[in-house]
C-alpha cells in the first residue's frame, strides 16, 4: 500500500509542479482572481455552507503527503473524531468540534509542517520564483507561492481577501525573521490551522431544477469525490474540473469518477471505507493479556488490521471480485509475526506474502481472520456475544439493542467453574433468562460458530478441556464454523444491502436511515454490477442525490443552561 | 523560524487592520477571578476545580456511610480515605432521573451527573458539562483552560465538553502530559530571568489571522455548523490566551517545583498496575500544573465507564467480573471485582494526598481546590444509576464545608452540579433539565 501511495503522490507533485509553473506566468493577473466565483455571488443564490466535516487523521496525513510530498513528516497526535453509535466516523466528522487540546495539536503540527516545507531542502519545490532579497518580504513572489498552495489546502482558490491577508502576513513576518522563507512559513502555518483546511467546508446553492433542494457547488463536489474515492484532498485535475464547472455536469462528473475508481489511488479509498465500517479504531486500544496469549505482541497487533485490509483490497480491488467473497475467500496475506498465530509457514522474513488456506480450512473470509476475531473479544478470552453483535451491526446493518439497565447477570456462571467449561454452556444462561434472551438470541448463535478461534484468533478445538461445538444459526439458517457463517452471510441480502447503505453514508457523511428507497435502488444496481465495490462506489459517486442537500429545517443552538455563557 | 529579538517590535501591531495584538498583556493574567492578587503578594491564591472519575461504582453496603452529617462512619471500602476524612465529603442517595430515556449501561450515569441532563441517544454529551462552565469562568487566565487526563489511555475517554461532537479529549500518557504542560512554552514562575519567546509572538499573529476569517465563514454558515465554528474559535481564543500567558513574566509561586521529565516508553493499557503507575505519574504532573498555575481546572479519568481494567493472567475484565462473578455468599460481595475497587480507592487517596502535600501559604493546594469524584453506576452488577457514589475533596479556599456525609434522600443528582458551580462562583440559580432541573443547593456543605 505504501509504495502505491508514494507513486501516486509523486505523480501529484509532478502535476503540481506544472501548475506552479503556470501560476508564475499568470502572476500579473489580479491576486485571487480565481476566487471571484465565490466572492461575487449575489445574495439570493449565495452559496451557503451546508456541512463542515472535520478531516480525520488519515485524511489530514494523505492531504499533506499529496500536497507537499511524502517526505514531509506529520508528527503529532490527533484529536479523534468520535463515532456516533451505529454510524460511521464519517458521519461523526460532521459533528466534530475542535477542542482546545485538539487545536493545540493542530497548531503544533502546522508549524512543524510549514518549517519543513520552507526549509532549504524543500522550499525550491514550492517557491516558483526568486525573491528580490532572500532576507526581505517580496509580495509578488509570496503571492505566487501561496496562491497555489492555498488552493490545494482549502480545496478551492483563495478569495482575494484571504490571499491578501496571507501575503501580508508573510511580508510582515519576513522582517523579524530576517527571511523571506520565514515569512512564508508563518503564512502557511496560518493556513494549516484555518477552519477552511481542518474542515471540509461544503457549500451549496439553490437548485432551480429541484425547488427545496440545494445542490453542492463544483469545488464541494471535487472534495466529495476525492475524499470518498481516494480519502485525500482533490488534486489539480479535480480542482481544474471544478474551476471549469465540469462537476455540475452529470456526464462529465461520471467520466471523472470513472477515472478515479480505475486509479491505483482507489485502493486508499477502499481501505479508508473498510477501516471506518469495521470499527478499526478498536485496534488503537487493543490489548491482550500476555500471559494468556503468548503469540500476541505489538507486531502481531499491527499486522492484524493490515492483513484484513490486504485481503479486502486483493479481493475487491485487485481482482475486482464480488463483495460477498469477503466472507468466503480462502486467500489472504501473511507476515512472519502472523505465521506463529496462524501456525502456518511464512517464507519471507520481512514483509507480506500471499497465503491460501487449504480447502476445508475454517479460516474462511475476513470473519476467520485474527484481526476481526481479536477486536471482537475480551482482553483475556473470546466473546461470542461481541462477535455476533459485530456481524449483525457492522456487516448486516442490524442494530442490536443494549442490555437493559436493570439486567440481572446472576444467571451467568463463573468462568472458573469446571461444570461450565465452554462459552456455549455459559451463555446458555442468557438465553434461558427472558430478560436477556431477546438480544442474546440474535448475537450468541452467530458468534458461537467462531468459538474455535480464541481471544486473539488462534485455532483451538477445546476450551477448558471440553470440545468446542462450532454450530451456529443466523435467524433460521443453521450452519457450522466460520466457513459456514461466511457462506450464510454471503447469501444474505442484508449483507450486500448493508454495504450499499454504508457506502452512501460514507460519501454523504450522514446515515442513510431515511433513504430506504435510495438504498434499495443502489443495492439493486450493486447486484446488477456483480457486487463489484468499484461499481458501487462509482454509482454512489455519480448519484444525483449524493450532491443534493435538503434545505435544513431551522435548528436551534445548544441550550445553554449556565448563565456564565450567556 | 528564527526571530531577531531586537526587532520584535515590528511584530507588534503586525497586520494592524487585522487586529493583531502581540503587545504583552497586562499582569492581570495573574489575578484571580475577583481581581485579588496572588500568593507572592501575600493575598489569597486562586481556587481550583476538578473532577476525578472512576467506572463501575462500589458495593453500596460496604461503601456508603450509615449516618448523615459530620464524622461519618467509614465502611470497609471507604476506609482508605481515613487520613483525609475531615477534608472529604461523601454524597449519597442522589438520583439520576431519565424521564423515560433508556438507561444506557455505563453510559447514562456519568453524563447525567456532569450535565444535569438525561442522555437520549448515545452520541456525545447531552449538554455542556459543568466543569467546562466552571473553566469558562476561572480558566481563562491560565495557559490551559483545563487539562483532561485518562490514566487508562484512550483519548475518547472523557466526560468533559460542550455537548454532542464537542468533547475535550484526554491526554493518554504521562509523557504527553509532561510535554504539553512543562515542555516548550512553559515558563518557570520562579526563574529569575524571563525572555519572551519571539516564536510565540509569531504564533500569536498566526492565530489572529485565523480569527479574522471568522466573519467570512459566519456569513454563510447554518446553525449547526455555526455552533461548531463557535467552538473552534473558543479553542482559538484559548490558544491565543495560552500564548499571551507565555509572553508575560509570571509571578513567583513558592509551591511550584518543575517536575522532572517523564519517560516516553511507559506502556499504556488496561492492566491495573500499569494504570496505577500512570495515574500516579499523571497526578504528580497535574498537581504541579496546578501549583505552577498552568491551569485551574482538571478532569482525571482513572478508568472508563465499562471498565476495561484487567489483571495479568485473568481472562476477564473488571467490567465482566462485575456482571459475571458470583456473589460470594460468605463475604456478601464479589471478591475479584472488588479487588479493582480497592485499587481505585487507593488511587483516589493518592490523588487527594498529592494535592494535600503541596503547601500554599498556611493552607495546602487541596484546601484551595474542590476535587469532585464520581462514578457512573451505583452497583455495576445491576447497572443501577440511583445513589451513584460521589465525593468532594478540599474546601475550595473555604467555599464549602468538608468532612460531611450528605444524604440526598432521593433528590436529583443535578443538585450536586448546581452546588459545585455556585461554590466556584458560577452565577447560576437553576440547573439541569426536566426532572433534573433544580434550584435546591446542598445547604449542608455550602459555606
Amino acid at each position: 500500500m505504501k509504495s502505491i501511495r508514494r507513486l501516486s503522490s509523486l505523480a501529484l507533485i509532478c502535476a503540481s509542479a506544472s501548475l506552479l509553473a503556470g501560476t508564475v506566468a499568470s502572476l500579473t493577473a489580479p491576486a485571487g482572481a480565481q476566487g471571484t466565483a465565490v466572492a461575487s455571488a449575489s445574495p439570493i443564490d449565495a452559496p451557503q455552507i451546508v456541512a463542515m466535516r472535520r478531516l480525520t487523521e488519515a485524511q489530514y496525513r494523505n492531504a499533506i503527503a499529496d500536497i507537499f510530498g511524502p517526505d514531509i513528516k506529520v508528527a503529532g497526535r490527533f484529536e479523534p473524531v468520535v463515532r456516533p453509535v451505529h454510524e460511521l466516523i464519517a458521519s461523526g466528522s460532521r459533528e466534530a468540534a475542535i477542542s482546545p487540546l485538539g487545536l493545540e495539536q493542530f497548531d503544533s503540527m502546522a508549524r512543524n509542517i510549514a518549517a519543513q516545507v520552507f526549509d532549504e531542502k524543500h522550499s525550491g519545490q514550492f517557491i516558483p520564483c526568486h525573491p528580490q532579497d532572500n532576507a526581505k518580504a517580496d509580495d509578488a513572489c509570496a503571492t505566487a507561492t501561496l496562491a497555489p498552495l492555498g488552493r490545494y489546502l482549502f480545496r478551492r482558490p483563495l478569495t482575494t481577501q484571504e490571499l491578501v491577508l496571507y501575503v501580508k502576513m508573510a511580508g510582515l513576518a519576513a522582517g523579524p525573521t530576517g527571511s523571506f522563507n520565514g515569512g512564508l512559513e508563518l503564512a502557511l502555518s496560518a493556513m494549516l490551522v484555518s477552519p477552511n483546511f481542518l474542515y471540509i467546508v461544503e457549500t451549496a446553492q439553490p437548485d432551480p431544477a429541484h425547488p427545496g433542494v440545494l445542490a453542492l457547488d463544483n469545488y464541494s463536489r471535487a472534495a466529495r469525490l476525492s475524499f470518498t474515492l481516494w480519502n485525500s484532498t482533490p488534486n489539480a485535475v479535480l480542482l481544474d474540473a471544478a474551476a471549469a464547472g465540469r462537476l455540475t455536469d452529470p456526464a462529465q462528473l461520471a467520466e471523472i469518477a470513472r477515472g478515479m475508481v480505475a486509479s491505483p489511488r482507489f485502493e486508499q479509498g477502499v481501505r479508508a471505507f473498510f477501516t471506518d465500517m469495521l470499527l478499526f479504531e478498536r485496534f488503537d486500544n487493543l490489548s491482550k493479556d500476555p500471559v494468556l496469549f503468548p503469540y500476541y505482541n505489538a507486531q502481531v497487533g499491527q499486522a492484524m488490521p493490515e492483513q484484513m485490509l490486504r485481503t479486502i483490497v486483493d479481493e475487491l480491488v485487485t481482482r475486482g471480485g464480488d463483495y460477498r467473497q469477503l466472507f468466503t475467500t480462502n486467500r489472504t496475506w501473511m507476515t512472519r509475526a502472523l505465521g506463529g498465530l496462524y501456525q502456518v509457514p511464512v517464507h519471507k522474513s520481512a514483509g507480506w506474502e500471499p497465503y491460501t488456506f487449504a480447502p476445508g480450512d475454517d479460516r474462511a473470509g475476513i470473519l476467520g481472520q485474527a484481526g476481526f476475531l481479536a477486536i471482537y473479544s475480551q482482553t483475556g478470552r473470546s466473546s461470542p456475544t461481541l462477535r455476533g453483535r459485530a456481524v449483525r451491526e457492522l456487516l448486516m446493518c442490524q442494530p442490536v439493542p443494549n442490555p437493559p439497565g436493570n439486567v440481572n447477570f446472576t444467571a451467568v456462571q463463573d468462568t472458573k467453574n469446571k461444570a461450565v467449561p465452554t462459552a456455549r454452556i455459559r451463555l446458555s444462561a442468557h438465553v434461558t433468562d427472558d430478560n436477556c434472551a431477546g438480544c442474546h438470541k440474535l448475537t450468541d448463535p452467530v458468534g458461537l460458530s467462531l468459538e474455535r478461534f480464541d481471544g486473539i484468533g488462534s485455532w483451538r478445538t477445546t476450551e477448558n478441556g471440553a470440545p468446542i461445538d462450532p454450530s451456529g444459526n443466523l435467524d433460521k439458517t443453521v450452519f457450522s464454523g466460520a466457513a459456514g457463517l461466511g457462506k450464510v452471510l454471503a447469501e444474505s441480502p442484508d449483507t450486500h444491502q448493508c454495504a450499499a447503505s454504508r457506502a452512501l453514508e460514507y460519501a454523504r457523511a450522514m446515515p442513510s436511515d431515511d433513504d430506504g428507497d435510495l438504498v434499495e435502488a443502489l443495492d439493486k444496481q450493486f447486484a446488477a454490477d456483480g457486487y463489484s465495490i468499484k461499481a458501487l462506489f462509482l454509482r454512489v459517486a455519480t448519484l444525483p442525490e449524493n450532491y443534493q442537500v435538503k434545505i435544513p429545517a431551522l435548528q436551534t443552538g445548544a441550550t445553554r443552561v449556565s448563565m456564565a455563557n450567556q | 523560524m528564527r526571530f531577531d529579538l531586537s526587532r520584535r517590535t515590528a511584530l507588534r501591531g503586525m497586520i494592524n487592520g487585522a487586529g493583531v495584538a502581540v503587545a504583552l498583556p497586562l499582569l492581570d493574567v495573574f489575578l484571580d477571578g475577583n481581581g485579588v492578587a496572588m500568593a507572592a503578594t501575600g493575598a489569597p491564591v486562586p481556587v481550583r476545580f476538578g473532577t476525578w472519575f472512576w467506572g463501575l461504582g462500589v458495593n453500596p453496603s460496604r461503601w456508603f456511610p450509615t449516618t448523615a452529617g459530620p464524622n461519618y462512619d467509614l465502611k470497609p471500602e471507604l476506609a482508605p480515605i481515613k487520613p483525609f476524612q475531615s477534608k472529604i465529603n461523601v454524597l449519597g442517595n442522589f438520583n439520576v432521573m431519565l424521564d423515560g430515556a433508556p438507561n444506557l449501561p455505563h453510559v447514562s450515569g456519568g453524563p447525567a451527573i456532569r450535565t444535569g441532563r438525561a442522555l437520549t441517544a448515545d452520541r456525545g454529551l447531552p449538554g455542556e458539562s459543568f466543569d467546562v462552565t466552571i473553566s469558562d469562568l476561572i480558566g481563562k487566565r491560565t495557559r490551559f483552560s483545563s487539562l483532561e487526563v485518562s490514566a487508562i489511555g484512550d483519548a475518547r475517554n472523557s466526560l468533559s465538553g460542550r455537548g454532542g461532537g464537542d468533547l475535550n479529549s484526554s491526554e493518554t500518557t504521562p509523557a504527553g502530559l509532561y510535554q504539553r504542560v512543562f515542555g516548550t512554552g512553559f515558563k518557570d514562575p520562579n526563574s529569575a530571568s524571563f525572555t519572551p519567546d519571539p516564536q510565540v509572538m509569531a504564533r500569536r499573529s498566526v492565530l489572529s489571522a485565523v480569527a479574522d476569517q471568522r466573519q467570512a465563514l459566519n456569513q454563510a454558515v447554518g446553525a449547526a455548523d455555526r455552533q461548531k465554528l463557535d467552538q473552534y474559535y473558543t479553542s482559538v481564543r484559548q490558544l491565543e490566551n495560552q500564548l499571551d500567558v507565555e509572553l508575560t513574566k509570571p509571578q513567583p509561586l513558592e509551591a511550584c517545583l518543575v517536575p522532572r521529565k517523564v519517560s516516553a516508553d511507559l506502556p499504556v493499557n488496561g492492566e491495573i498496575e500499569t494504570v496505577m503507575l500512570n495515574h500516579q505519574l499523571m497526578t504528580d504532573l497535574l498537581v504541579m500544573a496546578l501549583a505552577c498555575d498552568q491551569t485551574r481546572v482538571f478532569n482525571m479519568m482513572f478508568n472508563n465507564g465499562a471498565s476495561s481494567l484487567t489483571r495479568i493472567g485473568s481472562t476477564v475484565t473488571h467490567h465482566q467480573l462485575t456482571h459475571e462473578e458470583v456473589l460470594d455468599n460468605k463475604l456478601g460481595y464479589q471478591p475479584e471485582a472488588t479487588y479493582f475497587l480497592t485499587k481505585i480507592m487507593e488511587a483516589w487517596v493518592y490523588f487527594v494526598g498529592a494535592l494535600d502535600k503541596v503547601k500554599e501559604g498556611d493552607r495546602t493546594l487541596l484546601d484551595n481546590t474542590i476535587a469532585f469524584a464520581h462514578s457512573e453506576t451505583e452497583f455495576a452488577k445491576f447497572h443501577t444509576i440511583d445513589n451513584i457514589p460521589m465525593m468532594t475533596a478540599g474546601s475550595g479556599g473555604g467555599r464549602i464545608k468538608t468532612g460531611i456525609y450528605v444524604d440526598g434522600q432521593g433528590t436529583p443528582v443535578s443538585r450536586v452540579g448546581l452546588t459545585l458551580q455556585q461554590a466556584m462562583g458560577v452565577p447560576v440559580d437553576r440547573w439541569g433539565s426536566k426532572s433534573m432541573e433544580t434550584n435546591k443547593r446542598l445547604g449542608e456543605i455550602l459555606a
